[in-house]
């Protein structure tokens, strides 16, 4: 029997296998690292006399809290500034490459490193953060880990898991115009719920993901984590490899071609077989909307709010209806006569170039809605920031009544100022809409970038289509 | 890390499913720097409420919370963790825990048991019936018990062998290093392609302008308030 992608890259990095119940331990290629999970990683190392035991498998950036406004002034909240400087010194101290705050290289995490070529296929990467399933995209094997876990891999670059189960989604057939990277997702987790895909790692399969861009990919894999997935992953092939030619830290000349030769054979075998099988047919989609508090209430834009009633279940009955109260909706309710007060397009779901172009293009030539608070726009990495600008997408935004931010998570999770007051309502590119994520009280909509742009011009859900 | 195989102690019925990360400890609490004190940091904004269960006087000292299934989902912050056990909480049992969450227990001397969801029920009913009582969690023998009900939970051998023993994970690894060298070796020889961080590679460093906050006059609040 053959294998798959995800069991592929396993065994290459295979340290020692498990006996008796025990994880196998696993090589890590790299470890991603941001101010708020390593702090306490960094004491522990410290406080244990022990060092990094390979700096060159490990690069850190700041932006789970740096504002994305003033970044050329004194940071003025204390305990964020101290977070920042705490890793600073970390980064000076162990000697870890760091891309800090207003340099060109600063960005979301999950932005920075795959526009640095520091994402290739077949690697295992990981990172104190759950989105870090983004990595995926490329064909790795990437997993978000907690704060005991990152100080384990500097340690030893290796992480202690037992294996996981492999689950394949397909998205099969012809996507519908209008139909984007978010909405397959949504619609996914809509489908499997947020533990559908606990223990398993994800392989996206199917014509409609071969033939999706590779920030498109990223998009899908980021929110496997939403599934309840350890991983998301995306064989391979043509788009990867041009995506990745000449970036940075992407392998030159001979190493190229013996790269490639490898990536190629990171694909799963025809006659091997997965625990758990999905199938969605494309043609079935259009663009989702969330309706609840977690990111498998949500349903197609044209539906309703469900009525709480109709959950056969009775904890899906009894979160509907807490999550119905808490967004301040009614059941029956048209998705489309939702209004909301602000929209923001960002993050490491869909803050990337593909996602600032579409918002661009339907934004072109129109003004936000008078009832629209604000729009923020922040690039998820300030190379992003810097090539949207080259192509004058800032201007549009301007012109369009939006703001034109510096790179960082921002309002997808409000550590910064960047959040909402109680009882406001976003529309949201973003991956959480949890109670009180953007914000205490706040209301949160997860939408694609197209739905984002369009809802900011009538100032209630719609998609590109109903303009 | 402290040893864990039996626990006596109030237990505390959480009669939520879905129970994210940010609900345990919001993003806000995250920029601390320290690994302990988050203690008033748990169900920061659930504790705001007084009906909340933390704030009725017989579940001030719970040691072992009984939550609904899907603990622990959403955000991978272990200060998930450490606000449970800051707080006092060293066992959290459900049907289903969140993977990240899940490996973040043991690591830090708390145990995720894990029970059928009509075992979690029959708790809360026990519970119910006479607030603020105590449970006994063996790790020995896998059970909890309420008075005189007695009933299994799920932990694998591995993670119940690191609780009793109260191991840290990175000396549990570097028994092999042995085998991490031999990787390494191999790794060298048949990826060497692999990337590196250093030295540094990049695109010229340009300048990053600096944005400026929109300002909002005549705002005048959520549509939700008008």
């Amino acid at each position: 029997m053959g294998t798959t992608l995800a069991e592929k890259v396993w065994a290459d990095h295979l340290v020692r296998k498990g006996s008796d119940g025990a994880p196998d331990l696993l090589y890590i290629d790299l470890m991603l690292m941001h101010e708020v999970t390593s702090p306490q990683a960094f004491e522990g190392l410290r406080l244990a006399g022990r060092k990094p035991r390979h700096v060159d498998q490990l690069i850190a950036t700041e932006d789970h809290n740096t504002p994305t406004v003033d970044i050329d002034r004194p940071n003025p909240d204390e305990t964020s500034a101290l977070q920042l400087s705490t890793l600073e010194k970390n980064c000076k101290d162990f000697g870890v490459r760091l891309c800090p705050l207003g340099d060109a290289d600063q960005g979301v995490v999950h932005a920075f490193a795959p526009v640095l070529g520091l994402t290739q296929p077949g690697m295992t990467i990981v990172c104190g953060d759950s989105h870090t399933s983004t990595h995926g995209a490329f064909g790795a094997m990437a997993i978000g880990i907690g704060t005991s876990e990152v100080e384990h891999v500097m340690a030893t670059q290796t992480l202690s898991l037992k294996p996981f189960k492999t689950m394949a989604v397909n998205i099969e057939g012809e996507l519908p115009k209008g139909v984007t990277a978010k909405d397959i997702i949504l619609a996914i987790i809509a489908k499997i719920g947020t533990g559908g895909g606990q223990g398993h790692v994800i392989e996206y399969r199917g014509e409609a993901i071969k033939k999706l861009s590779m920030d498109a990919r990223m998009t899908i894999c980021n929110m496997s984590i939403e599934a309840g997935a350890r991983a998301g992953m995306i064989a391979p092939d043509e788009v990867t490899f041009e995506y990745l030619k000449g970036r940075p830290h992407a392998p030159e000349g001979e190493m190229w071609d013996k790269a490639v030769e490898y990536w190629k054979t990171l694909k799963t075998d025809d006659d091997a077989v997965f625990d758990k099988e999905v199938t969605i047919n494309a043609a079935d989609l259009e663009p989702y909307v969330t309706w609840g508090t977690n990111p498998g209430q949500g349903v197609k834009i044209s539906g309703v709010v469900p009525d709480p009633a109709s959950f056969n279940d009775e904890t899906e009955r009894s979160a509907a209806e807490r999550a119905i109260a808490y967004m301040g909706l009614k059941p029956g309710m048209r998705i489309k006569d939702i209004a909301v007060d602000t929209v923001f397009i960002g993050s490491c779901t869909n803050g990337r170039l593909e996602d600032l172009r579409v918002a661009a293009s339907i934004m072109k030539g129109h003004h936000k809605a008078d009832n629209i608070h604000r729009v923020l726009v922040v690039p998820a990495s300030s190379r992003v920031r810097l090539q949207a600008e080259k192509e004058g997408l800032d201007k549009i935004f301007k012109d369009f009544g939006a703001e034109w931010r510096n790179a960082g998570c921002s309002m997808c999770l409000g550590m910064n100022p960047d959040k909402m007051v109680a009882r406001e309502r976003s529309i949201s590119t973003s991956n959480r809409n949890f109670e009180g994520r953007q914000g205490k009280g706040s209301r949160t909509h997860l939408a694609s970038p197209a739905v984002a742009a369009a809802t900011a011009i009538r100032g209630t859900i719609c998609s590109p289509a109903d303009l | 890390m402290e040893k864990l195989t039996t626990l006596t102690g109030v237990a505390v019925p959480l009669r939520r499913s879905n129970v994210d990360t940010d609900q345990i400890i919001p993003a806000v609490f995250l920029k601390r720097v320290k690994k302990t004190g988050f203690d008033d940091a748990l169900f920061y904004a659930w504790r705001r409420d007084p009906e909340f269960v933390l704030n009725k006087p017989e579940y001030q000292h719970g040691k072992i919370l009984v939550a609904g299934p899907d603990f622990g989902i959403g955000s991978s912050r272990e200060h998930a963790v450490w606000a449970l056990h800051d707080y006092g909480f060293r066992v959290v049992i459900s049907s289903r825990f969140a993977d990240i969450f899940y490996g973040n227990t043991a690591k830090n001397g708390v145990l995720a048991a894990i029970m059928p969801q009509e075992s979690v029920e029959l708790l809360w009913k026990l519970l119910d019936e006479e607030p603020g009582r105590e449970m006994t969690v063996s790790l020995e023998d896998r059970t909890v018990t309420c008075g005189d009900v007695t009933l299994p939970f799920e932990v694998n051998d591995y993670t119940r062998w690191r609780l009793m023993n109260g191991y840290d994970d990175i000396d549990l690894t570097l028994q092999h290093e042995d085998d991490i060298i031999a990787y390494e070796k191999m790794r060298a020889e048949k990826f060497p392609f692999k990337p590196k961080t250093l030295p540094v590679k990049r695109e010229p460093e340009q300048p990053i302008e600096s944005a400026r906050e929109g300002e909002y006059p005549d705002w005048q609040g959520p549509l939700a308030d008008r």
